[in-house]
């Protein structure tokens, strides 16, 4: 690996920062100006990673070190930036998909008066999730990692008026928070045994006995589910919806909660020196893209079923990265953040057409209204269902192909469960994103008002997307392999050699599920029902979003604040505070009785002298 | 660079007397009835006054910083003269890298207490003159290297805060400073108790009495005397830290302390706890503290997992953060444990993280009681709205305090964790729970205080930030920030005193091990 040293990559974070306090001067001043200011700045910081990418040289890395940040003993960070093709495609998704956002963040917060607050928190994700991708240095890579969580808390909690936003804010952060102790842990451990965090020195150094290596992957892949809303730890991520549209398709679908697959990719060599933590992990990712999509069957509120669907597809990346593929799960990620961040923002200009209207019981035959709307949703929607030829169907297949070539494990035939359990998955996705499809756009408008198709600066960006979900797949799956190269290869599936038949056979669970959703909300609307009639637990156990929410809040979070509260009552109170009153107590009560004995009288006083001169003479005689 | 001492020579062996002078002539002006004239009754002219005065700590200690010379491990800008020779008490002065900064933390400290003290209105002069007075006594004890005068400045400390929680107080402000002074007192005299015994041991070796610092370090003690002993003092420090369970005068202090009174209780106070251990504590009795080290370091674990827990269950504001102090407060005796280069700097760091966040806590619970006069959390709710200004600096300290990397914190606290980690593996790990409670109280408290609909009719004509409010907060943001990116200035100043600190205490244990096991220690 060749290592250039350049001065460029400081702009990078500069430009978003910069965007990110203009656009709040700017702001107070004239509101009209912070959404243009912060999109212009997020559109530099796209122009300048493209000019990186362009000059980036093959199987070279860029380089540019800061300043030394921490040093102390043996410790020594420096604030590094590196630029290699794995940064490069992350960086383009985020500045190239983060301009995209921006601008439709534009018309759709156009009446709200917190906007400069809203594009300076925007661009200021930009910076922290860039700050992720380049930094060199783990601790640098942490110091992004945290300040995206940051960004994300305070812009699900955006409309912090309205309380429950607030406490999702705060759910998200703390759950974030649970997994980065892991991160943390990993840290510590990387520390202490190889001395650096350094990941380029890392990679050249990193070895040591199975347990170790395991439970180093261990923790980060903690930190992993965290961000990436993984099980244990998804839970935060369908209350995160309670942000503005573009929060939710840019940091809750595009980019923020991919960093997880980024940070597997990144360290690669972590994750692949941990084979039985990678089982795990393929284990893990297989039950949250099942469960998610599952949930997502029986969501109505439109964001809600897109979030669990974001959950189930990142189930997808990991599954991948489980099984060594990381250059599919990459690639998945970039597609997905193609027909994600559509999907959402076609949700979002439905919400903004509908005046804030986001149950699908109240939705309906939108396509009259909003054609373009409608479309953007349709094409996202086949691709994520992983149609041929739409960009999904490539991402998704490269997985497929990944788990159908991992290793036997025993006499499991675990590749044969593994790709069967993501067929399976992947046709529940087509089933609930066309749900979402025909519920939204087609039968009558169940909704009172009036609805208007959204305006140009808001349907310009997904009109992008839309042709990235529909043309992504064809080109990428040419160009990414070869060019994210050794580290993160991909699996040499089916190239673009394949006829058109034999990939439309490909994409099977895809047209299954779209095809049962489309009968059981067109010609069989009687059918969903009846289902949930015949099986009763299964379908309010679905409803009920397997109830994870509560089992949590009964087994771990309402005992330790009842434990926090009985401690503070019973023992800091109760036992220390109360023996040491006690103590105060007795040492003033002892001198109460004691002050009784100064009677004052002459007579009391002799009796006191004779009693113990009697005592004196018994005792002293005595001995 | 233009060096200051070529020009004025006797300067540099002045400079820290200058640090606990000035102060002691605040406090003398301000109590001078001469003044007395001057004073108007909302205090102004009193606290203009107070304010530029305590300017002079603050460029001395400007001048300390960049005259320290961080290749030095030892004291620096000494001053000795002899104060009782017959005992060999003398007035030795001196700074290393482990006081420095909390020299400079408290001179950054008092003038922005100063400037935010306009609530104490008719008696602002003898709340300044208790100010000063505090400040001396603080800078006394962390640059005495003599232990007499340490022990009259460590006690010195009590008769300020004693005042101002008992004049300036809140409702149960006797029973807190009671609590307080009684609590502290206790540990102190066991500590004097184990002083006195200290040098005459020493006597009882060298034949001569002395009660300075360098002479007490050679002192050859049984490992059974040394454990008594580093007890004493021990106790004295932890319940000044306060180590759990030894914490509860803490939260009522702080609930009933004035603002001024509560930013320099948290923000400098407690750090003389572990200050001590770190110049007294573990360099005089090594044996012992090596041997303790580890059950120091639990109940510095369980002070983070308690104090976390503790204030998740408040219901008062200033409770909450009286009991994050604890949590915090735990990592540094975790750290003050684990006896390395990394954990020590960390504990250093964290330790004025510590201070500038948590100070501007204490600056904003003040702001909302002088508008409100209230504490309860949920008498407020919806303030962001209000007070945009304030919701920021608000931000800005509470991610310090749960260290958000690029803020103080996240420095302090990692690289005392990660020290640590290297020595105890698992409570470094069980102290990660603190980290996600952490998040947890105080974002509750945020979310509590701003967050949600401005329901309470009185909080609808709530101000933001007045001026000098403002000028007190900024100057603590911009540093939580300066600190979070540019940590360096402060670690290399302090790296090495502190390799120089381990290695010592390290070679004097093994040192004192071996005697031990000649037999000698034994005789005596």
């Amino acid at each position: 690996m060749r290592i250039i040293s350049t001065e460029i990559l400081i702009w990078i974070l500069l430009l978003p920062l910069m965007g990110a306090l203009f656009s709040y001067a700017v702001g107070k001043w004239r509101q009209g100006l912070c959404g243009w200011l912060a999109t212009g700045a997020a559109a530099a910081t796209f122009g300048v990673v493209v000019g990186t990418v362009l000059y980036l040289p093959s199987g070279a890395t860029l380089e540019q070190q800061l300043y030394t940040w921490v040093a102390l003993d043996t410790l020594s960070v420096s604030f590094t930036l590196r630029f290699d093709r794995l940064t490069a495609v992350m960086a383009l998704v985020v500045s190239g998909v983060g301009t995209l956002i921006h601008l439709y963040a534009i018309g759709y917060m156009a009446e709200d008066p917190g906007r400069p607050r809203f594009f300076s928190y925007f661009n200021l994700f930009l910076f922290s999730m860039l700050l992720l991708v380049l930094g060199g240095n783990l601790l640098v890579l942490f110091a992004g990692w945290e300040g995206v969580g940051l960004c994300s808390y305070l812009l699900i909690g955006f409309w912090y008026d309205h309380l429950p936003n607030a406490a999702a804010g705060r759910k998200a952060f703390v759950v974030n928070r649970i997994g980065d102790t892991g991160f943390l842990a990993g840290l510590f451990l990387l520390l202490h045994y190889f001395g650096t965090l350094d990941i380029a020195l890392l990679e050249s150094v990193f070895s040591g006995d199975a347990g170790l290596l395991n439970l180093i992957a261990a923790c980060f892949f903690l930190g992993a589910t965290g961000k990436s809303a993984q099980i244990p730890l998804f839970v935060w991520l369908p209350d995160a919806m309670a942000g503005p549209t573009p929060v939710s398709a840019l940091i809750h679908a595009a980019t923020m909660v991919t960093a997880g697959v980024y940070l597997m990719a990144r360290l690669h060599f972590v994750f692949s020196a941990a084979p039985a933590l990678m089982l795990l992990i393929v284990i893990i990712a297989l039950v949250t893209a099942l469960i998610a999509a599952l949930i997502a069957l029986m969501q109505n509120d439109i964001k809600k079923v897109l979030a669990y669907s974001t959950i189930s597809q990142l189930g997808f990346m990991f599954m991948a990265a489980g099984v060594g593929a990381y250059g599919a799960a990459i690639f998945h990620l970039v597609t997905h953040s193609f027909f994600k961040a559509g999907l959402f923002l076609a949700a979002g200009s439905v919400i903004h057409g509908t005046k804030n209207e986001q149950d699908m019981r109240r939705l309906g035959g939108l396509r009259k209204y909003m054609p373009w709307t409608f479309a953007v949703y349709l094409i996202s929607a086949v691709a994520i269902s992983g149609i041929y030829p739409l960009a999904g169907y490539y991402s998704k297949h490269a997985i497929m192909e990944a788990l159908a070539h991992s290793e036997q494990y025993g006499v499991l035939d675990l590749p044969e469960i593994f790709s069967t359990m993501a067929a399976v998955v992947a046709c529940l996705t087509a089933f609930y994103i066309t749900r979402s499809l025909m519920l939204t756009f087609c039968g009558t408008y169940r909704g009172e008002g009036v609805v208007h198709e959204s305006p140009l600066v808001m349907l310009l960006p997904i009109g992008v997307l839309a042709l990235l979900a529909v043309s992504g797949g064809i080109w990428l799956e040419r160009v990414l392999p070869l060019y994210l190269g050794d580290p993160w290869p991909q699996p040499s599936g089916p190239t673009g050699e394949v006829s058109f038949f034999s990939a439309l056979l490909h994409s099977w669970p895809g047209i299954l599920g779209m095809l049962g959703g489309y009968l059981c909300y067109s010609w069989c609307s009687g059918w969903p029902a009846k289902i949930c009639c015949a099986l009763p637990p299964l379908s309010r156990l679905i409803e009920g979003k397997f109830f994870i929410d509560e089992i949590y809040a009964a087994v771990i979070v309402r005992p330790l604040e009842a434990s926090a509260r009985a401690l503070w009552k019973f023992v800091d109170r109760g036992l220390i505070d109360g023996s040491l009153n006690g103590l105060a107590w007795s040492a003033g009560m002892c001198g109460e009785t004691l002050r009784r004995v100064h009677t004052g009288k002459i007579n009391h006083y002799a009796l006191f002298i004779f009693a113990a001169a009697v005592l004196i003479t018994v005792f002293g005689c005595g001995r | 660079m233009f060096d200051i001492f070529a020009v004025l020579p006797w300067l540099k062996s002045h400079l820290l007397s200058g640090l606990i002078f000035f102060p002691a002539l605040g406090c003398v002006a301000m109590l001078c009835p001469v003044f007395g004239h001057c004073t108007n009754p909302c205090g102004r002219r009193a606290r203009r006054f107070s304010f530029l005065l305590s300017l002079v700590p603050l460029v001395i200690g400007a001048l300390l910083f960049w005259q320290f010379d961080p290749q030095i491990g030892g004291l620096q800008f000494e001053e000795r003269t002899t104060w009782i020779a017959s005992f060999g008490i003398s007035y030795h002065l001196g700074v290393d890298g482990i006081s420095l900064f909390l020299v400079l933390l408290t001179a950054v400290l008092i003038p922005l207490v100063i400037v935010n003290s306009a609530a104490i209105g008719a008696s602002t002069r003898g709340y300044m003159a208790c100010l000063f007075f505090l400040q001396m006594a603080v800078f006394g004890t962390l640059l005495a290297q003599d232990l007499l005068l340490f022990y009259v400045f460590w006690e010195l400390m009590l008769v300020p805060l004693f005042l101002m929680i008992g004049l300036w107080g809140g409702k149960r402000r006797i029973y807190a400073t009671v609590k307080f002074v009684l609590y502290t007192l206790a540990g102190s005299l066991l500590m004097q108790a184990a002083l006195f015994y200290a040098v005459w041991s020493y006597y009882a070796q060298s034949g001569e009495v002395s009660f300075a610092l360098s002479d007490l370090m050679h002192l050859k003690l049984t490992f059974r005397e040394e454990s008594w002993l580093f007890l004493a003092f021990a106790l004295a420090f932890g319940i000044k830290v306060p180590i759990v369970p030894l914490h509860t005068w803490l939260p009522d202090a702080h609930v009933e302390a004035p603002t001024g009174g509560s930013v320099i209780l948290a923000g400098v106070l407690l750090k003389m706890g572990i200050y001590g251990f770190f110049r007294f504590g573990f360099p005089l009795f090594p044996r012992a503290a090596l041997e303790y080290a580890p059950y120091l370091a639990a109940l510095g674990v369980v002070g983070v997992v308690y104090g976390a827990l503790m204030a998740w269950a408040q219901t008062d504001i200033k409770r909450l953060v009286a009991y994050s102090s604890v949590s915090h407060l735990g990592y540094c005796v975790l750290g003050l444990s684990a006896l390395s280069v990394m954990a020590a700097g960390g504990v250093i760091f964290l330790m004025v993280s510590h201070g500038l966040a948590t100070g501007a806590l204490f600056l904003i619970v003040g702001v909302l009681y002088e508008r409100r006069h209230t504490r309860e959390i949920s008498e407020y709710g919806g303030l962001a709205a209000k007070m945009p200004v304030f919701a920021f600096c608000f931000a800005v300290a509470t991610l310090a305090s749960i260290a958000l990397p690029l803020s103080s914190g996240f420095i302090g606290e990692f690289l005392t964790l990660a020290g640590s980690f290297e020595r105890f593996p698992v409570l470094t790990i069980t102290a990660l729970l603190g980290v996600a409670l952490g998040a947890v109280y105080m974002l509750t408290l945020y979310k509590r205080v701003m967050f949600g609909e401005l329901d309470q009719e009185k909080n609808g004509k709530l101000e933001d930030l007045h001026l000098r409010e403002t000028a007190a907060l900024v100057p603590l943001v911009v540093l939580i920030f300066w600190l979070g990116l540019f940590p360096q200035p402060l670690l290399e100043r302090t790296e090495v005193s502190l390799r120089q600190y381990c290695s010592q205490i390290m070679a004097r244990a093994a040192y004192l091990s071996g005697f031990r096991s000649s037999g000698h220690g034994e005789a005596l």
